[in-house]
């Protein structure tokens, strides 16, 4: 799995260069999640906007990622693609993680 | 009803990615709109996952075969494999994974059946001999206006 990590405004921004956070990948998403974010500006983007499919074990992922970050840290969603955005909201999982449509949105969120 | 597409493989996470594909592949010569595309493939990989991860959960030969039939308005597609039957022998209700408590105790799992339920319009499952027969179907918009 691939990913690849920058800054800017003081966040740092994951993105994920794959089309799909399925079954199959699941498990290495989270430990090179954990390897990308072991430090680090205390909240991180991730960048979705490559993934175009993503089932229950890449949002347990996810879901895990965020843990993994502790509770001051946060880990915040920028650019879901249709069905990424439908998993997330069957699973109301939506209101759990802020999503923003674009990853501009998401780094310019931070400004404020 | 017309097959429109089948296809069988070694229940692992790998093999179920490319079926995955494939049937979504066979899938495009009937001009599934991009939203139904993208609901069958979210139901399709849940219920292979949970055939991988729990019939098939300590052998890696178990065989999974998907059969899909195209009726005028359905879309059934329908997954067998030869594991032991699903719980009490009835599909799992498929409750909302409960998001309510802290960061701690979020769900990490447990979405697939409930996924499967929102996103298809009927569910149907048998235990026939020493295999497992679960069908989704899907409503097919129209195609005239």
């Amino acid at each position: 799995m691939s990913l690849t990590s920058t800054e800017a405004d003081g966040a740092q921004i994951v993105t994920v260069n794959a089309d799909r956070i399925d079954a199959a990948m699941a498990i290495q998403f989270k430990e090179d999640m954990r390897s990308e974010t072991e430090s680090g500006p205390a909240r991180v983007i991730l960048d979705l906007s490559l993934v175009q499919f993503i089932d229950s074990s890449g949002l347990g992922a996810i879901v895990a990622a965020m843990k993994q970050l502790g509770r001051d840290r946060r880990l915040d969603l920028a650019g879901p693609t249709p069905m990424v955005e439908k998993v997330f909201r069957l699973t109301r999982m939506d209101t759990i993680f802020t999503l923003y449509d674009s990853l501009n949105d998401a780094v310019s969120a931070n400004k404020t | 009803m017309t097959e429109t597409f089948a296809c069988s493989f070694k229940a692992t996470e790998q093999s179920a990615r490319s079926c995955i594909t494939a049937v979504m592949e066979g899938l495009r010569d009937i001009e599934l709109p991009v939203d139904r595309a993208g609901d069958v493939q979210i139901a399709l990989a849940e219920a292979v996952n949970n055939i991988v991860e729990h019939a098939y959960a300590d052998r890696t030969d178990g065989e999974i075969s998907i059969r899909c039939n195209l009726s005028p308005n359905i879309l059934q597609i329908s997954i067998s494999d030869t594991g032991p039957p699903l719980p009490k022998g009835e599909l799992p209700a498929g409750l909302p994974a409960d998001i309510s408590g802290p960061l701690e105790t979020l769900p990490e799992g447990g979405f697939g059946w409930h996924l499967i339920r929102e996103l298809t319009c009927r569910l149907q499952y048998e235990r026939q001999a020493d295999s497992n027969l679960l069908s989704l179907f899907f409503e097919m918009p129209g195609t005239q206006s």
